[in-house]
């Protein structure tokens, strides 16, 4: 089984390597055709894994030790156990079939091999992350995906805002791994160790303060990857990136691993509920919040993001609330039909040759009948109509809610299942129905290569059925996983509860169709809602982004131009400049000892024999006044 | 006390000697004065009891260095003197004078001398002569050999650096010139074979 | 009246002084030569009196040595000396300043 784990992990950096090589050629179809064909090796190793796992068995392995410092001990563990599998299964399944489709999306990109490259390098990183069996390798991958989201989101480098892009999800990652840092340091601190193993059977033993703070810092990590506010704004940009990479890293699997990291340290936040709650409350906000802001974008990834961000927020309340394998069983289901959204956006994006804005498009479904079912099938997805995959997971998430007795959170998460729904078929509608707008701007949009749609169908299967795994998944993750069972007590309210969610989400998709279905025109900014308050201030985000750019950025620029002009220009340059100029003075002066006249040189020789003489005498003066 | 005579008669000469050798501007002067001073020096070996370093001192120097020299001094024009110029004669002497007083300061000190033993003692009742040549010929035995490997590079490179070539400059001339110097050479010994 | 080691090394040292006045003064190169001759036999002096007030052949073995480096050195630097004459026909320390830096 270990041969299987290791293949799982490598053939993702192999295929990457192997990218890479070409990385600075032209197009070359191998390098897409070898990385899919890895991908799909490391798919099958981890399904035989999962197979394995599901016998009851888990497999570690540690392949080599990488820091033996002092009592620091770390090696490179890897574990493979009923957690990490479902989550090696979910970033397989996902990235094979983004590899694939990428084949056609990049098909006429000039960096089509430095892509897959990034691309295979990204799932490497991120089965270090899922893998390893200590806190330093998980930060090794916590890492390495940042690194490869990063070169992915910047990857159209020529395009100013794709660089801006990359460097604020950079930076804002960074400010949240410091916290993360500082939990693993505190761990190790603490405890001694950062296996997994040892750290989760010894933290019952410290303070709890101490462990509300590791949990405190731990969770500052995962907010920042996972997008949650205050951190949130990466996310949305990051959607300069090709799609495929939002797909892959921005809906199934990078920023769900802020979840990961939660449900992984199980053991650190059910001893600290404070701050489970607070993360339960976070969560519901963030869904409601980031649900809000979709409702009025005009850009078709930016409203998927925004999905996402409301997804998280939902994982996050069931995490938090102590219920994580609700929480992973939502990243798995939600994995498989955000990327299928995504992906689907990505053939329209191509269709209407980069045009992002539905309200430009119209009437697609005549020509993309393919695409149109897949993304009207995704959408219902993630509203959570019964019996597609949404509908398990977030229900249950509902559940969860109503059952621990916070209603709040609950009345939040139902409100933006509504949302949710509505959002999503009101993108849909203004795509796929209505008039052909799109004749407006001269476009003639075509439907995506035929095994693209192939490549994307096996996301659709399990986006469909996916919630008919919940019991089987259940009784897998619940050896490692508090095994709680939500239930409503009274059979009466469940139902009531059941059907009037499913009857709210349907009254917002009807709302949606109604709303847009028909609709004729491209929004100039002069209509009547278009002026009202609240649909300027979810249009531009609540304004956080400019907030953050007037109160971080601003002020840290006019810092930065202090920095430069005053002290490093005139400190530090000075003194370099000071320096520099003593010894070239000096040179200046004494050149005249070298004027090559060979008298002149045996003159300065017997001047430095007399100044050593002269040292002699006073060593021997002071030798015999000491000796005396 | 006859010593003692001996010694300030012949420091007295000694220095004179020197100091005409190095004040004089006239170089035959200053060849013929050195030449005495050195003989005066052998002086101070026959009253140390160094007989066998007098000779030699005696026979290497005002014999062979000296000699050497006036030959040198045959391919130098020397009627014409080389203008000196006098820059700063005051540090000069200042120097001068400075070093001396440090090393005689020094000297004077007696820190060094008291714990010197004699590794190779003079033994008693053989001479100077027998006595060198059996420390030189046991302790000393490989410098010695290599100090006769240097001279004999010695003369090898004064012999090629002086000798070569008396008639023309090599160094003067062009590579390309040089080459065809040889050539003509060549061709003359040929003719003359004829 | 009796005749010390200090005053053999005394008598050394003037030597000594004489020479390096000599090689600080001298501007042609065949005088500073003779200077370094003189420098060399003070030093020989001061070994040879070690030698004899101490009672150690060593003092006189150096004292050989010296000779045989101060004879090597006349060999090859005369020889240099008529290289250098027969390429510039000058022997003036001012105008070898091949080396100004």
């Amino acid at each position: 089984m270990e041969l299987y784990l290791y293949i799982a992990l490598f053939s993702p950096l192999v295929g990457s390597l192997f990218a890479a090589i070409f990385g600075a050629s032209p197009k070359t179809s191998i390098t897409g055709y070898v990385t899919s064909a890895l991908l799909f090796t490391s798919f099958v190793s981890s399904a035989i894994l999962l197979n394995y796992v599901m016998g009851g068995h888990t497999v570690h392995v540690e392949m080599m030790t990488w820091m033996a410092t002092g009592d620091l001990y770390i090696p490179f563990g890897f574990v493979v156990d009923q957690v990490s599998v479902v989550m090696m299964m979910v970033v397989t399944i996902v990235s094979t079939v983004v590899h694939v489709y990428s084949i056609g999306y990049m098909d006429h990109d000039k960096g089509f091999n430095r892509f897959f490259s990034w691309l295979s390098a990204f799932v490497f990183s991120m089965m270090v992350l899922v893998m390893s069996d200590n806190f330093a390798g998980l930060f090794i991958g916590w890492e390495g995906v940042g690194l490869c989201s990063w070169g992915l989101i910047g990857f159209w480098y020529q395009k100013d805002s794709a660089t801006w892009a990359a460097n604020e999800a950079f930076i804002m990652n960074r400010i949240a791994d410091l916290g993360m840092l500082i939990g693993i340091f505190l761990i190790y601190w603490n405890i001694g160790s950062i296996q997994y193993d040892v750290v989760f059977a010894e933290v019952g033993k410290l303070p709890i303060d101490v462990i509300t703070w590791i949990g405190i810092f731990l969770f500052i990590g995962a907010m920042g990857k996972s997008a949650q506010f205050p951190l949130h704004t990466w996310l949305a940009d990051a959607m300069e990136g090709p799609t495929p990479v939002s797909a892959l890293i921005h809906a199934a699997t990078m920023v769900t691993a802020g979840v990961y990291l939660v449900v992984r340290s199980n053991p650190i936040y059910d001893l600290i509920p404070n701050v489970g709650l607070f993360i339960a409350s976070l969560g519901a906000f963030v869904a409601l919040f980031a649900a809000s802001m979709a409702l009025v974008n005009r850009d078709m990834k930016r409203i998927i993001a925004y999905s996402t961000l409301s997804q998280l927020g939902y994982m996050f309340v069931a995490a938090g609330l102590g219920a994580y394998w609700v929480a992973l069983f939502h990243l798995m289901a939600h994995a498989f039909f955000k990327a299928l959204l995504f992906l689907g956006a990505g053939n329209v994006m191509h269709a209407m040759h980069d045009e992002l804005d539905p309200f430009k498009m119209g009437g697609l479904r005549k020509v993309m009948k393919g695409t149109f079912i897949m993304m009207t099938l995704a959408s219902v997805a993630l509203a959570g109509i019964y019996p597609f995959a949404g509908f398990f997971s977030k229900d249950l998430i509902l559940e969860v809610g109503f059952v621990e007795h916070h209603y709040v959170i609950y009345t939040v998460l139902l409100l933006t299942a509504g949302l949710t729904a509505f959002y999503s078929f009101r993108l849909v509608a203004l795509i796929f129905h209505g008039e052909d707008r799109y004749k407006l701007f001269g476009i003639h949009p075509h439907e995506a290569y035929k095994f693209m749609l192939v490549a994307m169908s096996p996301l659709l299967v399990l986006a469909i059925i996916a919630g008919s795994f919940k019991m089987t998944y259940y009784q897998l993750v619940t050896n490692l996983l508090p095994s709680t069972q939500y239930h409503v007590h009274s059979e009466a309210t469940y139902w009531i509860m059941t059907i009037g969610t499913q009857l709210f989400v349907m009254l917002a998709i009807a709302f949606a169709y109604k709303k847009y279905a028909n609709w004729n025109s491209v929004p100039d900014g002069s209509s009547a809602m278009e002026n009202r308050f609240c649909y300027k201030l979810l249009w531009n985000q609540y304004y956080i982004p400019k907030f953050y750019e007037e109160v971080f950025s601003k002020p840290y620029l006019e810092l930065s131009k202090i920095a430069w002009k005053q002290i490093d220009l005139k400190i530090v340059d000075a003194m370099v400049d000071t320096i520099a100029n003593v010894i070239y003075k000096t040179g200046e002066n004494t050149r005249d000892i070298q004027d090559g006249n060979l008298s002149t040189m045996l003159r300065w020789m017997v001047f430095g024999l007399v100044v050593l003489l002269a040292l002699a005498v006073a060593f021997t003066v002071g030798y015999n006044a000491v000796g005396a | 006390m006859f010593e003692a005579i001996a010694f300030y008669l012949f420091a007295a000469l000694t220095i004179v000697m020197f100091t005409i050798t190095v004040m004089t501007s006239q170089a035959l002067y200053a060849i013929t004065a050195m030449a005495a001073g050195m003989i005066f020096i052998s002086a101070f070996f026959f009253i140390l009891g160094a007989d066998f370093l007098g000779a030699i001192q005696i026979i290497v120097y005002t014999g062979a260095v000296m000699a050497l020299y006036a030959f040198g001094m045959m391919f130098f024009d020397t009627t014409r003197n080389v203008i000196e110029k006098r820059t700063n004669p005051k540090i000069v002497f200042v120097l001068g004078i400075l070093a001396a007083v440090m090393v005689v300061a020094i000297f004077v000190a007696p820190i060094v001398s008291n714990n010197i033993h004699a590794l190779y003692p003079v033994e008693a009742n053989v001479g100077n002569s027998q006595a060198v040549g059996m420390v030189l010929f046991s302790k000393y035995l490989v410098p010695f050999e290599v100090a006769a490997v240097m001279l004999l590079v010695a003369m090898i490179a004064g012999i090629v650096l002086a000798g070569k070539k008396m008639d023309k400059s090599l160094t003067l001339m062009a590579d390309d010139q040089i080459a065809l110097n040889h050539t003509s050479q060549e061709s003359n010994h040929k003719g003359g074979g004829h | 009246m009796e005749v010390t080691l200090t005053h053999y090394l005394v008598l050394s040292t003037v030597l000594f002084a004489i020479g390096l006045i000599g090689v600080m003064r001298r501007k042609n190169l065949l005088m500073l030569f003779f200077a370094t001759e003189i420098l060399l036999n003070a030093t020989n002096i001061a070994f040879a009196a070690i030698s004899h007030y101490i009672g150690d052949l060593s003092g006189q073995m150096f004292a050989f040595f010296i000779i045989a480096i101060a004879a090597s050195e006349v060999a090859v630097g005369l020889g240099l000396l008529i290289v250098w004459y027969k390429r510039t026909g000058k022997i003036d320390l001012d105008q070898m300043n091949s080396m100004r830096g």
